[in-house]
C-alpha cells in the first residue's frame, strides 16, 4: 500500500489490536478505502472472480482428498465411490472438475484484459510477471489434477506430457524416469502428482498475495490507461467495487452452476470414464481445452525437441511483454493499429485451440490443420516479438483524455473540483 | 494507413479461416462409424428424469441378456431401491438380490470351494455388488473370442453421446454390410461400432424378454429400456443434481437481482 495510512481506530479494542498486529489497518487500507479508478469496467472484475475460483478449488479439493485414494489400483474406484456413495460427493467433484475450467476461463479473460489495456506496462511490470508465474503454476496444478482420476485420458495425457521432457538431449530419458519415479507412468507417478496437486494451490495462494501486494503499490490500471491524477479520479474500493465485483461474481457463478448442475461433463472427455489401461492407447489423446493452443503448437512442429522449445517459448515470451511493447500509450482504446492486431491475436489463439482439439491429419477445406496451426504459431510469436515493438514505434495514438474524472463525469467534474 | 488495411484483412482472413475450420468436418475414414440414431430419452434436457418403468424393465434386460457377458461392478443391489433410480421397494430389491448367487465367504473350515471344486455361493443381499459373469478379464476374453466385454456401469458416460451410441449399437445389427467390407470370422457387422466389426453377437431379439408390466418387448423397446437403465448406472444422482440445480439457479438469480439493485444505487452519483 502506497501513501500514508488513513486508518483511525474507533474503539479501545481496535487501538489495542492495531498497536500489536496492524491487521485491521491492513484491511482498512487495502480493501475499505483503497482508492480505485472510477472507470473500471466489467473486465476488471475477474481478479476478484479468480480469487473466488482459487478458494472454491482449495475447499472442494480438501474435501475430495478426504475420500480419494492415490493408488493406481484404487484411484478410479475411489472417484466413483465419491460420485456414488459419499454424501453430495457428486456435487463436490463436479464443482472441482468444472471449477478448473471456470478458473481458466476467468484467467484467460483476465490476461487478455491486461494485454488490451496495457496493464503490464510501467510501473506494473512485476504484477504482470507474477501473474505469468501464477498462470504457469495453475497449468501445472491443473495437469496434476487431471491425472488423479486415473482414467484413460489421465494416464495417456500424463504419458504424453512427461514424455516431452525426454526430448531434452542426452539426459532427457533420465529426466523422464526421474519424474515418473519408475520406467513408465505408474503408481509412483500418481502418488507424487497427488502430493504436488495438494501442495501447489497453497503456493499459488501465496503468489496471489504477492500479485495483489504488487498491485496495491501503483493501484489499478484502467480502461483509459492513464494515471490517476487527483482524488476525483478514484472512488474507495468499498462499497463501489465490492458491490460491483459481487454482482459480476454472482453472474459468473450462475454460468458455473449451469455447467455443474446441467452439463457437468461438458468440458470432460468420455475416455476418462474408462479406467487407465497402459495396454490400450486411445485413438486421440487430447488435453483439457485450456491447454489446447499450446498442444497445437507442439504438434505442428515435426521435430520433438523444437516443438517442446516452441511450446515453452510461447509461455516464456509472456514474461518479456512489458519490454516488448514500445508504445507510450497503455490502452488499446487509443491505439487504432494495435487494437486490430490484438483482436487478430485473440482469434489466432482460438484457432490454435481448435487445431489442438482435432486429429493430426484433420483438414479444413482441403487445408491441413497442421499448416493452419503452423501459421497461427508464427503469428503468436510475431505478435509479441515483431508487431508489439514495431507498432509501438510507428503508430500515432489517439489523443488521451486529460483525466479519468473528466472522461467519466464530463466537464462538470472538473469545474466542481476547482 | 496501409498497415491498418493489412491488419484488417488479416483479421478477416483469420476469422474466415476459423469459420471454415469449424464448419468443415475432418475427412472420414472408410469404416468410420455411422452417426448415432436420433432417438429421445426421458432423462435428457434440464427437466428430464428417468422413466421408472424403463429403469425397472432395463434392469430386467441387463440381468437376462447383458449380464451373461458384461459386469456392472459399481452397482450394488441396494442401489436398485435408491431414490432417483429404479426405485424398487426394499422388499423387491431384496428378492432381486436373493435370486442371484454370489461368491460366498470362506466357510467355517476355511474352504472357498465345495468338494467338487466349485466355488461356494450364497444368495446375494442388498449390500452385495452385482456379480461379474467372469472371474477375471482373461476368462472373459477366452469366452468371447478374444474380445473383452466392457463393464457397463459407466458406459453411457464413457462413450461420446453415450446413450444414443449404445442405443444405436444395440439396434444396429440388421443393416447389411457393403459388399466391399469383409466381416472377419467371429465378428459381426455393426456400422455404429468403430471399425464396423464387433465381437458381440446381436444381443436383443423381439420378445427376447417377457415384461411383467405388459410392455411389448420389441428390440427398440428393450434397447430404450436398457439404455435408460445404463444411463442411471452411469449417473445415479442425476435427478438430485438437476433438482438442486434449479434451487441454486433461482437463489443465484435472486441474489444477482439484489446485488444489481445495490450496485446501481451505490454508483448512482459516481458516474
Amino acid at each position: 500500500m502506497s501513501g500514508p495510512s488513513t486508518y483511525n481506530p474507533k474503539s479501545g479494542l481496535e487501538k489495542w489490536i492495531d498497536s500489536r498486529l496492524p491487521l485491521p489497518r491492513l484491511m482498512h487500507d487495502t480493501i475499505s478505502t483503497f482508492p480505485t479508478p472510477r472507470n473500471l469496467n466489467i473486465w476488471y472484475t475477474f481478479g476478484g472472480i479468480l480469487t473466488f475460483c482459487l478458494a472454491v478449488q482449495i475447499v472442494t479439493g480438501i474435501v475430495l482428498a478426504m475420500h480419494y485414494v492415490a493408488s493406481a489400483n484404487l484411484a478410479f474406484n475411489s472417484v466413483e465411490a465419491i460420485m456414488r456413495d459419499v454424501n453430495y460427493g457428486w456435487l463436490i467433484r463436479y464443482v472441482h472438475a468444472n471449477g478448473a475450467s471456470m478458473f481458466f476461463l476467468a484467467v484467460y479473460i483476465h490476461m487478455f484484459r491486461g494485454l488490451y489495456y496495457g496493464s503490464y506496462k510501467a510501473p506494473r511490470e512485476l504484477i504482470w510477471i507474477i501473474g505469468v508465474l501464477i498462470y504457469l503454476l495453475l497449468m501445472a496444478t491443473a495437469f496434476f489434477g487431471y491425472v488423479l482420476p486415473w482414467g484413460q485420458m489421465s494416464f495417456w495425457g500424463a504419458t504424453v506430457i512427461t514424455n516431452m521432457f525426454s526430448a531434452v538431449p542426452v539426459v532427457g530419458q533420465a529426466i523422464a524416469t526421474w519424474l515418473w519415479g519408475d520406467f513408465a507412468v505408474g503408481d509412483a507417478t500418481l502418488n507424487r502428482f497427488f502430493s504436488l496437486h495438494y501442495l501447489l494451490p497453497f503456493i499459488i495462494a501465496g503468489v496471489v498475495g504477492l500479485h495483489i501486494w504488487a498491485l496495491h503499490v501503483p493501484g489499478n490500471n484502467n480502461p483509459l490507461g492513464i494515471d490517476v491524477k487527483s482524488p476525483q479520479d478514484t472512488v474507495p474500493f468499498h462499497p463501489y467495487y465490492t458491490v460491483k465485483d459481487a454482482f459480476y461474481l454472482v453472474c459468473f457463478v450462475i454460468l458455473f452452476a449451469g455447467f455443474v448442475f446441467f452439463e457437468p461433463d461438458f468440458f470432460g472427455n468420455p475416455d476418462n470414464y474408462q479406467p487407465a489401461n497402459p495396454l490400450v492407447t486411445p485413438p486421440e489423446i487430447v488435453p483439457e481445452w485450456y491447454l489446447l493452443p499450446f498442444y497445437a503448437m507442439l504438434r505442428s512442429i515435426p521435430d520433438k525437441l523444437l516443438g517442446v522449445i516452441v511450446m515453452a517459448g510461447a509461455i516464456v515470451t509472456l514474461v518479456f511483454i512489458p519490454w516488448l511493447d514500445t508504445s507510450r500509450v497503455r490502452s488499446c482504446r487509443f491505439r487504432p493499429l494495435m487494437k486490430q492486431f490484438f483482436w487478430a491475436f485473440a482469434v489466432v489463439c482460438v484457432i490454435l485451440g481448435y487445431c489442438g482439439a482435432q486429429s493430426v491429419e484433420a483438414t479444413a477445406f482441403g487445408v491441413p490443420l497442421v499448416w493452419v496451426a503452423r501459421i497461427a504459431t508464427l503469428y503468436y510469436f510475431a505478435y509479441f516479438w515483431l508487431i508489439m515493438p514495431i507498432i509501438g514505434l510507428i503508430e500515432t495514438p489517439k489523443k488521451l483524455p486529460p483525466s479519468i474524472a473528466q472522461s467519466v463525469l464530463g466537464d462538470s467534474a472538473v469545474t466542481s473540483a476547482e | 494507413m496501409r498497415l491498418t488495411k493489412l491488419s484488417r484483412n488479416l483479421a478477416i482472413a483469420l476469422g474466415l479461416g476459423l469459420l471454415a475450420s469449424t464448419a468443415a468436418m475432418a475427412a472420414e475414414g472408410a469404416t468410420a462409424r455411422h452417426h448415432v440414431k436420433e432417438v429421445e430419452f426421458e432423462f435428457e434436457g434440464p427437466f428430464g428424469t428417468y422413466d421408472r418403468g424403463a429403469l425397472q424393465r432395463g434392469y430386467q434386460v441387463y440381468k437376462e441378456v447383458c449380464a451373461a457377458c458384461h459386469s456392472l461392478s459399481y452397482i450394488a443391489f441396494r442401489n436398485l431401491a435408491d431414490k432417483g433410480g429404479p426405485e424398487f421397494s426394499e422388499a423387491q430389491a431384496r428378492a432381486l438380490a436373493a435370486a442371484v448367487k454370489v461368491q460366498a465367504e470362506p466357510n467355517d473350515k476355511g474352504e472357498t470351494t465345495d468338494d467338487a471344486g466349485a466355488p461356494l455361493t450364497r444368495p446375494a443381499v442388498l449390500a452385495d455388488k452385482l456379480p461379474s459373469p467372469f472371474p477375471n478379464d482373461n476368462a472373459a476374453r477366452a469366452n468371447n473370442g478374444g474380445a473383452l466385454p466392457p463393464d457397463l456401469s459407466l458406459i453411457a458416460k464413457a462413450r461420446m453421446d453415450g446413450p444414443h451410441y449404445v442405443y444405436s449399437l444395440l439396434t444396429g445389427y440388421d443393416e447389411k454390410a457393403p459388399g466391399s467390407f469383409h466381416v472377419p470370422d467371429g465378428k459381426y457387422y455393426n456400422p455404429y461400432f468403430e471399425g464396423w466389426a464387433i465381437g458381440m453377437p446381436k444381443p436383443l431379439s423381439n420378445n427376447g424378454v417377457t415384461y411383467s408390466d405388459g410392455t411389448k418387448a420389441t428390440i427398440e423397446q428393450q434397447a430404450h429400456d436398457v439404455v435408460t437403465f445404463l444411463s442411471w448406472t452411469a449417473e445415479p444422482k442425476m435427478e438430485d443434481r438437476k433438482r438442486m440445480g434449479f434451487g441454486v439457479l433461482i437463489f443465484l438469480l435472486a441474489l444477482a437481482g439484489i446485488l444489481f439493485a445495490a450496485y446501481r444505487r451505490v454508483w448512482k452519483d459516481a458516474h
